[in-house]
C-alpha cells in the first residue's frame, strides 16, 4: 500500500487556523473532524443532564411512596430523560461522533462528500436540542407523555408537547442528512483500490445505519408532524373520538423507532469489530459473514416494530408474523457474536482499556439480546410488557450496547483523535466501576419485571423495596466509574503523553496519518493494493 | 463524472408530466367520494404510486441516470410495500 507522507510544518486539524478564529473557528468549520467534535461535546452536555434525570429517578424509587418527587414531576422526568437519551445521545451517538471523525480517514479520503451540509446537520442538532430544552423551560409544564409521544394522549396531555415534538422532527433533519452524506461519501470517495470488500467495517456498518437513516427517519417526522395537527386543528387521524386509530400512531412511531435501535447499535457493532482484531492481533473471523449480517439487520430490522405493540389490541396475524421476524433478527446479530469471539480465539490478546469495554459490551448485550427473545415470544411478552424487565431489556441493548460501545471507541480512537494518550490504569478502573454499577443497576429490573413491577410508576409496593435499594445503589456506582472515565479523558486530551502515530497496531487507514490528523488527513490519497486489507496482521 | 452523459428534456415532457400529475392529484381527491370499502387505501396508493414514479423517472432523471441508482430506489420502493403490506396484516385481520 502507499501511504501519505506527512511534512513536519502541516499543522494538525486542532491547531489549524483558518478564516476564522476562536470558537466561530469551530462552529463555522466545515472539517469533519470538527464537526465531529462538536457533535461530542453537544452530545456530552446533554448526556450530562439525562444522567442526571437517571439518578434522580432512581433516587425517587429508593423507597417506596414520595422521595424526593411527586407523581407528575416523576413522569415529566422520565419523559425528558428519555427524549434526551434518545433522540440526543444514542440515536446520533457513534455516527456523529465517529462516524464524522473517521469515515473519510478510514476510506482514505479528505472529507465527506458534503462538508457544508454536515455542519448543516449540527446545527440541526443543535436547534433541535434546543427546542426540546425550551418545551422544559417554559409553557404550562414539562411534557410528560413518555419519549414515545403515544396517541392519544400526547395531544390530550395539557403540557408543552409541541416544542419537544418540533425539537424531534428538527433532530430528524440532523439524522437524515448524516445518513445522505455517509452514503455518498462510501459511494464515490473511497481510496482508488478500496473494493467494498476491502472497507473496513466500521465504514460497513456506518454504510448500513445511514440507509435506515435516510429511509427510516421520514416517517417519525411525519407522524409527529400528525400529532402537532391533531393538538393543534383536531384532525383526527389517531384520535378515536374523531374516527381516528391510536393504534395507527404506535404502526407509524415504531416504523421509525425500532430500525433506530438498529441506527443505534449497528455503528457501535462497527466499533467493536475494529476494536477485536486489533486487540487480538488477528484478520478478523468472517469479514464477509460481518458485513452481510450488518445489511441483513439492517434490512430484516424494518419489519419487526410489531413487537412493541403486541398487547395494543393489533390482529393475531399481525402479532405471529412480528414475533417470528423478531426471532429471525437474532440469527444476524449472534452471527456478530461468534464472529468476535471467534477472532479473539488464539489470538495475541492485549487487554487495554478498549478491549475490557469491547468485551464486556458482548456480555451486555448478550443478556439485552437474550431477554429481547423472551419479549419477542408472544406468550411471554404479554406477562413483563411495560413493566420493569422492559426497561432492564432496553437498558443492556441500549445504554450497555451503545454505551460500552462508544466508551470502548473512545478509548480505541483517542490517541489518533487528540495525539495523547490517556492514564491507562485509571481507564482500566473507570471500566471497572462503571461495568459493576451498570450490572446493579440494571439486572434487579429483570427480577422487578417478572414479579409484576410496572415502569413509569413513582411509586411501588413493598415487595419490590429491596431490589430498587441494590439498583438505586448501582446507579450510584456507575455514575461514580462515569466521573473516572470522563475526568481521566478531559485531563488527558490537555495534559496526557504523546501518543504514537499507532499505538495499538491496528492495520486500518486511520492509523497510517499523524496524530492529531492534519486539516486534509492525506497529502495524497492512499492506493490500495492487491493484497491490501483492512486487518492483514 | 466526465464520462456521464447528460440529457436534456424537452420542456413539453416537464409540461405533460405537470398535467399528468395535477390531474391524478384531482383524481385522488375525486376517488374519496367513492365508497371502495376495505380497498379505499388500495386506490389511494395506486395514484400516489404513479405520481412518484412519473416524479422520479422524468422530473428526477432516474430515467437517465447510472442502473445502480435505479437500482437504489427500486429497492426503496419493494421496501416501503413491504413495510405496507405487513402493516395491513393488522388492519385487515383485526
Amino acid at each position: 500500500m502507499q501511504t501519505a507522507t506527512h511534512p513536519s510544518n502541516e499543522v494538525s486539524y486542532l491547531d489549524y487556523k483558518g478564516k476564522y478564529k476562536g470558537i466561530f473557528g469551530w462552529i463555522f468549520s466545515t472539517d469533519h473532524k470538527r464537526i465531529g467534535l462538536l457533535y461530542m461535546y453537544s452530545m456530552l452536555v446533554m448526556f450530562v443532564v439525562g444522567v442526571g434525570l437517571g439518578l434522580a429517578m432512581k433516587l425517587e424509587l429508593i423507597a417506596p411512596g414520595k422521595t424526593i418527587m411527586d407523581p407528575g414531576t416523576y413522569n415529566a422526568v422520565f419523559t425528558v430523560h428519555g427524549v434526551i437519551m434518545i433522540f440526543m445521545i444514542v440515536i446520533p451517538g457513534l455516527p456523529a461522533v465517529f462516524g464524522n471523525f473517521f469515515l473519510p480517514i478510514m476510506i482514505g479520503a479528505k472529507d465527506v462528500s458534503f462538508p457544508k451540509l454536515n455542519l448543516l446537520s449540527w446545527y440541526f442538532y443543535v436547534a433541535g436540542a434546543l427546542l426540546v430544552i425550551s418545551s422544559v423551560l417554559f409553557g404550562n409544564g414539562t411534557p410528560d407523555t413518555g419519549w414515545t409521544f403515544y396517541a392519544p394522549y400526547s395531544f390530550k396531555s395539557g403540557t408543552n408537547l409541541l416544542p419537544a415534538i418540533f425539537g424531534a422532527f428538527v433532530l430528524g433533519f440532523s439524522s437524515i442528512l448524516t445518513g445522505l452524506n455517509f452514503i455518498v461519501t462510501i459511494h464515490r470517495m473511497r481510496a482508488p483500490g478500496m473494493t467494498w470488500f476491502k472497507m473496513p467495517l466500521f465504514p460497513w456498518s456506518l454504510y448500513g445505519t445511514a440507509w435506515i437513516q435516510l429511509l427510516a427517519t421520514p416517517v417519525v417526522g411525519i407522524t409527529l408532524v400528525l400529532v402537532a395537527l391533531e393538538r393543534i386543528f383536531n384532525i383526527g387521524v389517531f384520535d378515536p373520538a374523531l374516527g381516528g386509530d391510536p393504534i395507527l400512531y404506535q404502526h407509524l412511531f415504531w416504523i421509525y423507532s425500532h430500525p433506530a435501535v438498529y441506527v443505534m447499535i449497528l455503528p457501535a457493532m462497527g466499533a467493536i469489530s475494529e476494536i477485536i482484531p486489533t486487540f487480538s492481533q488477528k484478520h478478523i473471523f468472517g469479514y464477509r459473514a460481518i458485513i452481510a449480517s450488518t445489511l441483513a439487520i439492517a434490512f430484516v430490522g424494518y419489519f419487526v416494530w410489531g413487537h412493541h405493540m403486541f398487547t395494543s389490541g393489533m390482529s393475531g396475524t399481525a402479532q405471529y408474523t412480528f414475533s417470528i421476524l423478531t426471532f429471525i433478527v437474532a440469527i444476524p446479530s449472534a452471527i456478530k457474536v461468534f464472529n468476535w469471539i471467534s477472532t479473539m480465539h488464539k489470538g495475541s490478546i492485549n487487554p487495554e482499556a478498549p478491549f475490557l469495554w469491547a468485551v464486556s459490551f458482548i456480555f451486555v448485550f448478550m443478556i439485552g439480546g437474550f431477554s429481547g427473545l423472551v419479549l419477542g415470544a408472544l406468550a411471554a411478552n404479554v406477562h413483563v410488557h411495560d413493566t420493569a424487565f422492559v426497561v432492564a431489556h432496553f437498558h443492556f441493548i441500549v445504554f450497555g450496547g451503545v454505551g460500552f460501545a462508544f466508551f470502548g471507541a473512545i478509548h480505541y480512537w483517542f490517541p489518533k483523535m487528540f495525539g495523547r494518550m490517556y492514564d491507562k490504569v485509571w481507564a482500566k478502573v473507570g471500566w471497572a466501576f462503571f461495568t459493576v454499577g451498570f450490572l446493579t443497576l440494571y439486572s434487579p429490573m429483570f427480577y422487578l419485571g417478572m414479579m409484576g413491577m410496572p415502569r413509569r410508576y413513582y411509586d411501588y409496593l413493598p415487595e419490590f423495596h429491596a431490589a430498587n435499594i441494590l439498583s438505586s445503589l448501582g446507579s450510584w456506582v456507575m455514575t461514580f466509574g462515569l466521573l473516572i472515565v470522563v475526568i481521566n479523558l478531559f485531563r488527558s486530551a490537555k495534559n496526557g503523553p504523546i501518543a504514537e502515530m499507532n499505538p495499538w497496531n491496528s492495520k486500518t487507514l486511520e492509523w497510517t496519518v499523524p496524530s492529531p490528523p492534519p486539516l486534509e488527513n492525506f497529502d495524497e490519497i492512499p492506493v490500495y493494493g492487491e493484497k491490501d486489507g483492512p486487518y492483514e496482521y | 463524472m466526465e464520462t456521464e452523459k447528460h440529457h436534456i428534456v424537452p420542456y413539453r415532457v416537464y409540461v405533460y408530466i405537470l398535467i399528468a400529475l395535477v390531474v391524478m392529484t384531482f383524481m385522488s381527491i375525486g376517488i374519496t367520494k367513492i365508497n371502495l370499502g376495505a380497498y379505499s387505501v388500495l386506490g389511494a396508493m395506486i395514484f400516489a404510486t404513479v405520481k412518484s414514479v412519473l416524479v422520479l423517472t422524468w422530473f428526477m432523471h432516474l430515467k437517465f441516470d447510472q442502473p445502480l441508482l435505479r437500482f437504489m430506489v427500486g429497492f426503496v420502493v419493494l421496501l416501503f410495500f413491504a413495510v405496507i403490506f405487513i402493516t395491513f396484516l393488522d388492519y385487515y385481520f383485526r
